[in-house]
């Protein structure tokens, strides 16, 4: 069963390989990527249930001992976002085939798209599966390198803008990372978290509060936590649908898995439970506040994205065994959610041609399943009975009251909160987006440009960070020529160009409904197998807490 | 305590220190030039983290015994952090590059969304989520001052707009709408 451990990292870095000399062939390179995401699902849930029922499963690399080698680990926690974050994927992976990313007859270069899907797995994979410090940090540059590709594919203007704050910000925590790794071993003189679990204990206490604070600072810079979560809305609308969707699913969550490992492993009674109560607070507050200003839809479910990490941190901050197992549901919750959400905004913006809730009106009655898909997990997100997100939050909000303390309960105050003004935010998207008449839109996008000239005319450049088509500004134009012509009610058509005359492209290929609407199922799955997966996190959150599975399997050698 | 070289220590300092002054710059190339400085610092940290200089770490050498060796885990880690500083320098050339070929510049711009609706906050303009309708709900306008935290004094947003404008109807360059 260790044998399995190194897969889900080996068979991406070997696909994308063998993906870049098969850059010609793009259907080759489909077949490649569908096939190691595939089986690193199969792979991740053998080693879930072997977590579960034998244990941390280990594997020294290349053989070293104890004292020399690199370990990685599966055990509960590990596997199971092994096995999100790679079904997450798949369903992405299968929406931008879908939406023919890979084939776009001007730019010869896509043919790095799956390369870089694949790379970005696999640092992904070996991030959940480290037991190395340092494992963990070339693990990060790998799924940060990738997402810097990523998020600049195309090279256009827009893109390099964004990519280019995502990029600094990104590198420069990456050098904090190192920082904090020489002090580390500086130090304990090891970099295996296991053996830290130990050393760190004997250390003076001003040394161990500073390697604390330097990982935490590290990791929540990746994972956008409020103080540090400024780069996130700026950066991930400007990318490609599916590859924000992946962004969103994956790389906040592994920053939010080092934290929880580090805060549990090395740190068990640690001074900063206060500041990480104030900084998950604060996260959740002010990510939902500037959710709810946001007039682009992608950029809204950033900030939401930024918020709900508040959650996260919540349950991490509490350090109960409810408060982890809380965190551990919601993230599983969390990844599968925002990612349809992603998905379900990249078809709003195929059927609309855009994001903004200036241009977008009347989807229901045009696209009554594309608004079901909308509805349902914005309604998850938001907390509503009886879906999984009612169910982490009530998990969450219960460790925060258990707990007891007055912080815990501004806490609880400041979750429920941030619930309904999630609820507030979505539903003015779904308002606005899904059932706003072209009338009420008209005068909408005339009040704007007559009280802000500058923001009229930036709109009708196209120039609003995120998706560009011409025919935005076809829609300023359109409205001016029915103003002339004395037409008040517009029709749908040419307000918000749905139809591309004459095109015979159609508006939601199935491939790429289908793994949104996969993904939504999913979500709703997760109120059926909502029981035995709260079982599970409680057993994990357990494990974490006591340490003494994870030490045991690692030190006194599952050798191989 | 183990000997430190304070050489080392006050070089790497200095370094670091250069480097962040130099990633708060405006032009792209400088602020990688900053970060290669800051990679180049923390290696020496490293070095200074693996304890005092030694001899060659090869055993059966003339080097002696293991304990007059020179620790080789950090030389490794310094190695490996050299390599993806490589990979850092190339691609935030090549994005230098590519924002001189688009812009004409490389100067690292601020958030065009977030500043669009910070004006539209100052003149007072409703979201015009509520339509035409309501008139009288300005909640949104008292999420001003965190986004006004994001940014660094913008110098013109308005006028580096029209430029992107333009470049952005560049054929060829648009993601697939």
């Amino acid at each position: 069963m260790s044998a399995l451990i190194p897969l889900p990292v080996l068979l991406p870095i070997l696909g994308a390989g063998l993906s870049l000399v098969l850059g010609q062939h793009p259907r080759l390179q489909r077949l490649i990527s569908v096939v190691v995401l595939a089986s690193i699902v199969v792979v991740a849930a053998i080693l879930m249930v072997a977590a579960d029922t034998e244990g941390p499963q280990v594997l020294w690399v290349g053989g070293w001992t104890e004292t020399l080698g690199i370990v990685l680990v599966a055990d509960r926690l590990a596997a199971l976002m092994l096995l999100v974050s790679a079904t997450v994927t798949l369903a992405v992976l299968a929406y931008s085939l879908g939406q023919g990313m890979t084939e776009d007859e001007e730019n010869a270069t896509l043919s790095v798209y799956h390369p870089t899907f694949l790379v970005l797995v696999a640092g992904v994979a070996n991030a959940f599966l480290a037991g190395d410090l340092f494992n963990l940090f070339v693990s990060f540059e790998m799924l940060l390198f990738a997402s810097y590709v990523l998020l600049t594919l195309g090279g256009t203007a827009t893109r390099l803008r964004a990519g280019t704050i995502y990029v600094l910000v990104n590198l420069l925590s990456s050098t904090l990372f190192l920082i904090s790794l020489a002090v580390v071993y500086a130090a304990t003189g090891t970099l295996t978290l296991a053996h830290l679990a130990e050393r760190i204990a004997d250390l003076p206490d001003h040394v161990a509060l500073m390697i604390q604070l330097l990982l935490l600072t590290t990791f929540a810079i990746k994972a956008a936590v409020f103080p540090l979560s400024f780069w996130l809305p700026d950066s991930y609308p400007t990318a490609p649908a599916p590859v924000t969707a992946v962004f969103a699913g994956l790389l906040t969550k592994v920053g939010v898995y080092a934290i929880l490992r580090i805060q549990t492993l090395l740190f068990p009674d640690s001074p900063l439970t206060d500041l990480l109560m104030w900084a998950a607070l604060l996260t959740m507050l002010v990510g939902i506040l500037g959710a709810i200003a946001q007039s682009d839809i992608k950029r809204m479910l950033s900030f939401t994205l930024v918020s709900h990490i508040g959650y996260l941190v919540l349950g991490i901050a509490l350090a109960s065994s409810a408060g982890v197992a809380g965190t551990i549901f919601y993230v599983v919750h969390h990844i599968t959610v925002q990612t349809a959400l992603f998905l379900v905004v990249g078809l709003v913006e195929r059927r609309a041609g855009s994001t903004s809730l200036m241009r977008v009106g009347g989807l229901a009655r045009i696209a009554p399943l594309l608004a079901l898909l909308f509805f349902v997990p914005a309604m998850n997100l938001a907390g509503i009975p009886p879906f999984s997100g009612f169910i982490g939050k009530v998990g969450l909000l219960q460790a925060a009251q258990d707990q007891g303390s007055t912080l815990a309960w501004a806490l609880v105050v400041g979750g429920v909160l941030t619930s309904l003004l999630t609820l507030y935010a979505v539903t003015k998207t779904w308002a606005v987006a899904f059932w706003r008449t072209p009338a009420e839109a008209h005068e909408a996008l005339e009040e704007i440009a007559e009280r802000d000239p500058g923001y009229g005319a930036l709109s009708s450049a196209e120039h609003r960070g995120h998706v560009h088509t011409p025919r935005g500004s076809l829609s300023l134009a359109a409205i001016e020529e029915a103003r002339r012509l004395g037409d008040d009610d517009l029709p749908d058509r040419d307000f918000h160009q749905l139809i591309k005359d004459g095109d015979d492209t159609p508006h939601m290929p199935r491939s790429m409904v289908l793994p949104a609407a996969f993904l939504v199922t999913a979500s709703v799955a997760l109120t059926v197998v909502a029981g035995p997966l709260f079982a599970y996190s409680d057993r994990a959150s357990n494990d974490l807490l006591d340490r003494t599975p994870y030490l045991s399997s690692v030190l006194t050698g599952d050798e191989q | 305590m183990n000997d430190i070289n304070l050489t080392l220590v006050v070089v790497s300092a200095a370094l670091l220190g250069c480097g962040v002054y130099l990633l708060l710059e405006r032009s792209l190339s400088r602020v990688l030039v900053g970060l290669v400085m800051m990679g180049n610092g923390v290696s020496l940290a490293f070095l200074v983290a693996g304890g005092p200089a030694g001899s060659a770490p090869i055993i059966g050498s003339e080097s002696g015994d293991a304990s007059e060796m020179a620790d080789p885990l950090p030389q490794a880690m310094v190695l490996t952090a050299i390599v993806i500083t490589l990979a850092t320098t190339a691609f935030v050339l090549a994005m230098a590059y590519r924002s001189w070929q688009l812009n004409g510049h490389d100067d690292v711009q601020d958030d065009v969304e977030d500043a669009a609706i910070r004006r539209m906050a100052a003149t007072d303009v409703t979201s015009e989520a509520y339509g035409a309708a309501s008139d009288d709900e300005d909640t949104d306008v008292s999420d001003d001052p965190r986004e006004s935290d994001e940014t660094p004094a913008a110098p013109e947003p308005g006028g580096a707009a029209p430029l992107a404008t333009a470049l952005d109807a560049v054929p060829g360059t648009e993601p697939r709408p």
